[in-house]
């Protein structure tokens, strides 16, 4: 299920190009009004470009512009299930009928689709909440059902437009895990905010600024090295490689304590960690207790950031306030201490 | 159970509020008062009276759903489509709103009336509207699909499309969209749109007279009853201004309880 | 602070007073002659041409009286005035409902017949239901339309009906004459049975005929003066201004029947 769009629409001036290979997830990175949500709406056939060209393995779906078929398939007949920030259970519906929604639709017999229904509610690890009503779902609940439903539309292409945004940052991991599971071997679309989640989600990253594609490549190089000013600023993230050992990831130099997401890696599995820059304290002196994770490095470059600054020391990063940078008297050649909480490092097999 | 607010209304509102209360209701008051109570239920099941009431519930009730089957999609339209002269095309359909219900019943005339518009080809075909009970339904059905229109437009717009533009890309076509998910969101409001649709219908008066004339049975519904009794019997016309009065409290009822509900 | 409310009640409680009261200053119905004197008269529908006619006649000869009527159908008339409608004077399209005001003690003189009214069908211009006669009316597929036997003109109808011993089967028994001849005009009807006086009136618009039978109902119409609205419960009440009278007088005169005749109104018996 190969996709392809490429397009233009004057009235938002996005215009981009994308592809994505059949089993693959791409994750739509970039700052809000970038265009993101509108690549997805093109995809769905909600959105009418001026120019483009949509087409699933081959089948073309939107073919408008000059000299151009003008076809526009109507978003139900496309096969594009969309899965947004809210739920959006239908509230008159049970989860069960929600989740059988889909395949009803397309003219499943009830009784087939509510069998089918369940085994999808158990799939995101709901398969007792079947019978309640949305307002008597959480808020995790219920986007695990609206998961569910999604998938059970049997969708060519799953297309997430930030489909965390919503919800309470303690419910996000869990959630991440169901979405990692059943994005796996699918292809999908996924647009977010959180370089984690392009990371952990998505095998391939486009980042969008101005409603242009600014960047893409492969999840982890796009995110550990970013080119682009979006990439640098939103992610920019710490990735360690290494291999599991003692619980923590062993890299070269460094060892690395954090929380696992999804399955336990077994030892001497190859794993990376990943934190933010700005969970990154940084100190003159060896720090002693409390922080597992402490690295002795060099500051390679300080480079100034508006109101932070960003230090370097090697593949390590770590972002400061103006202020910090000033009283610890950072320069090139510091020797300092980088500190990270191990709660604040994400661990997940490669 | 008393809920406290936690702003209060201003105190002045009492007033004011308890004088309209009242302008409304004490009329109500005057005509129960006005019941000649001994005589009242022969006055109610004379054959005229019952005539009428049946005619009444029939008629109404076929006009109602003929509000339903026409004014459903116009709402539809009104809500969901967007285009430039929308505005004004709201405002010709809710005319009826504001036309004195006789004009309506001249309009129709003029429409479907031997010589009208329509009304002339019809003819031709062999087909007479005026003075049949068909007649009757049409002007209750002039009067009353603004009521339900304007009452359904309101509800889809609350109600949004985030849930049909959901319900498309799960795979359904637009009418499965229509039908398992748009109708259930909006029956509430369906539901006491029909009411005052209904209700409109029953008190339909001006329309009916100027258009589908009045003979027991066929085309004197309940309010015409009513006017004609004034004539000679006002006892019978005040008794079945109560039974009216009773069966709008009873529909009023039933709409409040049908908006209430989710 | 609780001053406001308080005031706002007492205004409300005024305005309800004048609402059910009348405030301000008596609009001198019945008074003896001042400037700007009103006599006000309630007449049948049907006399809404004849009367205003002579009614300018009326103003003319009694300098600073104004003439004000209020036309509609009899019974409402008699209904308005029973619940206290401050008229001068009454005129009725038939005995009936003058009666009612004769069983209440309303008039402060007996009531006078000056005028007679008889029914005639009235077609739409060419006549496309070929009637030719009262007995034409029976025909089937003709939708002849009548007044409900309620009001006066659909009494007459089922009187000459029965005099007649024709069974007319009407698609409508309207409520008003008004109401039938709007169905004939508008074409709705091939006939319908109204008075003399409203096929004058409608001109062009239908064409009469009359027929011999009419002669078993004829409207006759009353008219009297009224006890002065504002004190109708004494005993002694009158018209105390004369006016009333002389205003039922003028409709008797000459002048009026004159008037009433160019209009196809028969004098009274």
């Amino acid at each position: 299920m190969s996709v392809e769009v490429e397009f233009f629409t004057a009235e938002r001036d996005v215009g981009a190009a994308l592809r994505v290979a059949a089993g693959e997830t791409v994750a739509l990175l970039g700052p809000n009004g970038s265009g993101k949500s509108t690549v997805l709406g093109v995809l769905a056939g909600l959105v009418r470009p001026d120019t483009g060209r949509v087409s699933i393995d081959g089948e073309v779906l939107t073919d408008i512009g000059p000299g151009s078929s003008g076809r526009m398939v109507a978003p139900h007949a496309r096969r594009t299930a969309l899965l947004g920030q809210d739920a959006l259970l239908f509230p008159h519906l049970d989860a069960l009928e929600n989740v059988a929604f889909g395949p009803r639709s397309r003219g499943t017999h009830r009784r087939t689709a509510r069998a089918e229904a369940q085994g999808w509610l158990e799939a995101v690890g709901v398969g007792e909440l079947g019978r309640r009503r949305p307002g008597e779902l959480s808020g995790g609940q219920a986007q695990r059902v609206a998961v569910a439903r999604a998938l059970a539309a049997d969708p060519r292409v799953l297309l997430l437009d930030e489909p965390m945004a919503a919800l309470d940052v303690t419910v996000q991991p869990s959630l991440r895990q169901v979405l990692r599971r059943v994005l796996a071997d699918r292809t999908a679309v996924i647009v977010t905010h959180d370089p984690l989640d392009a990371l952990l989600l998505a095998d391939r990253v486009v980042v969008l600024e101005a409603g242009r594609v600014v960047e893409e490549g492969v999840s982890k190089d796009v995110l550990s090295r970013p080119r682009s000013a979006f990439g640098a600023r939103l992610a920019g993230l710490n990735l360690v490689r290494g291999t599991w050992r003692d619980d923590a990831v062993e890299a070269e130099q460094l060892v690395v304590h954090g929380l696992i997401e999804g399955e336990a890696p077994s030892i001497g599995d190859a794993v990376i960690a990943a934190f933010r820059p700005q969970a990154v304290a940084v100190y003159r002196e060896k720090v002693r207790g409390s922080p597992r994770n402490t690295f002795l490095v060099v500051v390679s470059e300080v480079e100034p950031r508006g109101d932070l600054v960003r230090v370097h020391a090697g593949d390590l990063v770590a972002d400061v306030t103006v202020q910090a940078a000033a009283d610890l008297e950072l320069v090139q050649g510091s020797a300092v201490t980088f500190s990270v909480k191990a709660t604040e490092v994400s661990v997940y097999g490669i | 159970m008393k809920q406290q607010r936690p702003v209060d209304l201003p105190r002045w509102v009492y007033l004011p509020a308890l004088v309209g209360a009242a302008f409304v209701l004490l009329p109500l008051v005057a005509v129960v008062a006005k019941v000649d109570w001994p005589s009242f239920l022969d006055l109610v099941t004379s054959e005229d009276s019952r005539a009428a009431f049946w005619l009444s519930l029939r008629t109404s009730l076929a006009s109602t759903a003929a509000c339903i089957v026409l004014g459903v999609p116009m709402a539809m339209v009104l809500a969901r489509w967007d285009f430039r002269y929308l505005g004004v095309l709201r405002s010709l359909v809710l005319l009826p709103l504001v036309l004195p219900p006789v004009v309506g019943g001249l309009a129709l005339l003029y429409t479907f009336g031997r010589r009208g518009l329509l009304g002339q080809s019809l003819d031709a075909m062999g087909i007479q509207i005026a003075f049949s009970t068909i007649a009757v339904v049409m002007a209750q059905t002039f009067v009353a699909l603004p009521f339900l229109v304007v009452s359904l437009e309101g509800s889809l717009r609350t109600a949004g499309d985030r849930y049909e533009v959901a319900a498309a890309s799960l795979g359904a076509s637009p009418t499965t969209v229509f039908r398992r998910i748009t109708l259930p969101l909006v029956l509430p409001g369906l539901v006491s749109g029909a009411v005052l649709a209904f209700a409109r219908a029953l008190g339909e008066f001006g329309a009916t007279i100027t258009f589908a004339g009045s003979l027991q049975g066929r085309t004197r519904t309940l309010p015409l009853e009513i006017y004609l009794q004034r004539e000679t019997d006002p006892d019978a016309a005040v008794a079945l201004a109560l039974v009216l009065l009773v069966f709008a409290v009873l529909v009023i009822g039933f709409a409040r309880q049908g908006r209430g509900a989710v | 602070m609780s001053s406001r409310p308080r005031r706002a009640l007492l205004a409300t409680a005024v305005l309800s007073v004048c609402l059910t009261a009348g405030c301000g200053g008596d609009d001198g119905s019945g008074a003896s002659g001042d400037e700007g004197t009103t006599l006000t008269v309630y007449a049948a529908a049907s006399l809404t041409q004849t009367f205003e006619a002579i009614g300018a006649e009326f103003e003319k000869q009694h300098d600073g009286v104004t003439v004000e009527f209020s036309f509609g159908g009899s019974s409402d008339l008699v209904s308005q005035i029973q619940e206290g409608a401050p008229a001068d004077v009454f005129a009725s399209a038939d005995t009936a409902n003058m009666d009612k005001l004769t069983g209440e003690d309303l008039q402060a003189a007996d009531p006078q017949y000056f005028a007679t009214n008889t029914l005639e069908i009235a077609v739409p211009p060419g006549n496309p239901g070929a009637v030719r006669s009262f007995a034409d009316l029976a025909k089937a597929g003709l939708n002849v339309v009548v007044c409900a036997p309620e009001v006066p003109c659909g009494a007459a109808a089922v009187k000459v009906e029965e005099a007649t011993g024709v069974d007319i089967a009407p698609v409508s028994e309207e409520q008003s004459v008004t109401d039938v001849l709007a169905k004939v005009t508008s074409g709705e009807a091939d006939a319908g049975l109204v008075y003399v006086t409203d096929v004058i009136a409608a001109g062009d618009d239908v064409e009469g005929i009359a027929f011999a039978e009419s002669a078993e109902a004829v409207n006759t119409y009353p008219i009297a003066a009224l006890k002065d609205a504002s004190d109708r419960d004494s005993p002694d009440s009158s018209d105390s201004s004369g006016l009333a009278q002389a205003f039922v007088d003028l409709v008797m005169s000459a002048e009026g029947q004159q008037i009433l005749a160019d209009a196809g109104f028969a004098p009274a018996g």
